[in-house]
């Protein structure tokens, strides 16, 4: 093995070790943040007994649930009962692996280990595990794997409202990636490639998504709430019909593990939030973040975080205004809303920019980016509009006549 | 659909989606930053706007007289008003012809806390009491003797008094 691939080897270990571990402290703190986020919302003070602030709960929490009896119900498909959090838990975890958090670290060393050898490396060095060129695609890819999780544990557990939960899970998490994926495209449109960097390079020449692409972030947006089955999505496990849904049969670190990967979708679909929409880990306003460096690959990280961390917030801040869909409700949103619109914005990007290259001439990423801009608050302004009217959304508000009751005796 | 039900046309046309999202999201981002109205329970029992209300029915207490003894006499009529049969009372008579209870029991898993026994007491021997924290490490440990129903040090239930209905 040569001296740049042991190189490579081990900067991969230790993002490996340093992102994973970061992300699952991370993730336990969240839980931390989400029962004060609904504490402070609800004028309580939220948890504050362990540790100052309640800071140490998390810890507490699992520490109880290491020590907690692991039950298997009756008549439960064993392997497949044990597998199915892992399964929730893994892909979760996986997806975060292409998202760069900051700006690429120049880094030259050159050293020599014991037992290793000689190591080398030379150039820039991501920051993310895997800067793979197929980026977004990976996402989709894993991200749909996480079905899985939630289906195999409603069926394997034996249980009515698991089984039930299992069931809303598996249409609800596909029926919106198909918005989801579709919603995605005029970020392919307008990069021209799928990798996360190269759109994150895109959106610094020009203008950050979440503008020239209005539409396609507010799918994304809504999409990504059904994903993560957070609220007002959470029909998998809506704890006043189905018990706890698909993990009802679940306790100790099992169910830790559905925690965790249902948090860590959170954080997943936040960073990409900010990764696609809102310029990933570019400062605005200036050239300063582009040169690498230590401090810029500091300082674009804060600003990475600042972003994700934001969108955290606003899941948490979702989920405790909005009250829970009716099963229909949400269905009819996925594919009677969020998919004719997702289809129909392709279009219309894929016409625009046509139209923006050939007839104007503009190429650069700037001048396409205030085009799109333009043509985004004209449509926002329509389709919010129609929206906002329940014009479209008859089947979400209600198919309004009133059922007729006299004859059926 | 259910027979009968009333099912409402609502005004879907009028309907506003975003905007009420975002009034509602406005609303919990100003709770945030309201003052808390949490009381820290074990340290803090009450607060300058809230105490236990004076007419709280809990745990029982039977009263005592200048010896000591409990006020009860034996009479029978709490048992016998208890709709709840959570009192055991067995009577006893000494020389004097003054009747005592002999065992006097309350079951407070039972117990309802009607409050009829301390109304329908003729001695003001029995009440509910203002206090309601009694945790036990076994379930026997509810079973109040008279001994520890006269042991009890906490102040006794007001009751709803017809004449101030709203207790001011």
């Amino acid at each position: 093995m040569s001296p740049e691939m042991k190189g490579f080897i081990l900067v991969s270990v230790i993002k490996l070790l340093v992102i994973f571990t970061a992300l699952l402290v991370g993730v336990a703190l969240l839980t931390l943040m989400e029962r004060k986020v609904a504490g402070w919302m609800q004028n309580r003070p939220g948890p504050n007994r362990v540790g100052p602030f309640g800071i140490l709960q998390p810890a507490a929490d699992g520490i109880k649930n290491f020590i907690k009896e692991e039950t298997s119900p009756a008549g439960a498909s064993t392997a497949l009962f044990m597998l199915a959090p892992a399964f929730s838990f893994v892909p979760a975890m996986m997806l975060l692996a292409v998202i760069p958090l900051a700006a690429p670290l120049p880094l030259t060393f050159d050293f020599t280990l014991p037992l290793i050898g000689r190591v080398v490396h030379d150039g820039l060095l991501p920051i993310s595990i895997a800067d793979l060129p197929i980026g977004f695609l990976f996402v989709l890819a894993i991200g749909s794997i996480g079905v899985y999780g939630i289906a195999l544990a409603g069926w394997s557990s034996n249980s009515k409202y698991s089984l039930l939960g299992g069931l809303r899970g598996a249409a609800q998490m596909i029926s919106y990636e198909v918005a989801m994926g579709l919603s995605l495209i005029p970020v392919l449109l307008l990069t021209g490639n799928v990798s996360f960097s190269e759109i994150i390079t895109k959106q610094q020449a020009g203008l950050w998504f979440v503008g020239p692409l209005f539409i396609s972030f507010f799918i994304f947006l809504v999409a990504g709430f059904a994903e993560t089955n957070r609220l007002p999505f959470d029909l998998p496990e809506a704890e006043s019909e189905l018990v706890a849904g698909y993990h009802s049969e679940y306790s100790s670190m099992k169910f830790s593990m559905f925690m965790i990967a249902e948090f860590a979708h959170i954080v997943t679909i936040s960073a990409m939030v900010a990764t696609l929409f809102f310029g990933g880990w570019d400062i605005p306003f200036t050239t300063w973040d582009e040169q690498g460096g230590l401090a810029q690959t500091i300082a674009t990280h804060v600003a990475f975080f600042l972003k994700m961390f934001f969108w955290i917030f606003f899941v948490m801040w979702i989920r405790w205004t909005l009250p829970r869909f009716r099963y229909d409700q949400l269905m009819s949103l996925g594919w009677k809303v969020l998919l004719p619109l997702a289809l129909a914005y392709i279009m219309v990007t894929a016409g625009a920019l046509w139209g923006i290259e050939r007839g104007f001439g503009w190429t650069t990423p700037r001048e396409q980016g205030f085009a799109l801009l333009g043509l985004n608050v004209v449509l926002g302004y329509l389709v919010f509009f129609i929206l906002d009217r329940g014009r479209v959304v008859r089947g979400v508000g209600s198919a309004g006549r009133p059922v007729s009751v006299a004859g059926e005796g | 659909m259910a027979i009968g039900v009333k099912v409402m046309e609502r005004p879907t046309g009028d309907v506003s989606y975003i905007r009420a999202t975002l009034k509602g999201m406005a609303l919990t981002f100003k709770h945030m930053f309201q003052a808390r109205v949490t009381l820290q329970y074990p340290e803090v029992r009450s607060s300058d706007d809230w105490r236990i209300a004076t007419r709280w029915r809990g745990t029982h207490r039977m009263l005592t007289d200048e010896q000591g003894r409990s006020k009860c006499v034996a009479c029978g009529l709490c048992p016998q008003i208890c709709p709840a049969n959570c009192i055991k009372l067995v009577p006893g008579e000494d020389e004097a012809g003054n009747r005592y209870p002999l065992i006097y029991e309350i079951d407070e898993f039972r117990c309802v806390f009607c409050g009829y026994c301390q109304e329908v007491c003729p001695e003001e021997a029995i009440h509910v009491g203002v206090h309601y924290e009694n945790a036990e490490y076994s379930r026997d440990r509810f079973v109040y003797d008279l001994e520890r129903l006269s042991a009890q040090v906490h102040p006794v239930s007001t009751l709803w008094d017809p004449t101030d209905p709203r207790g001011e």
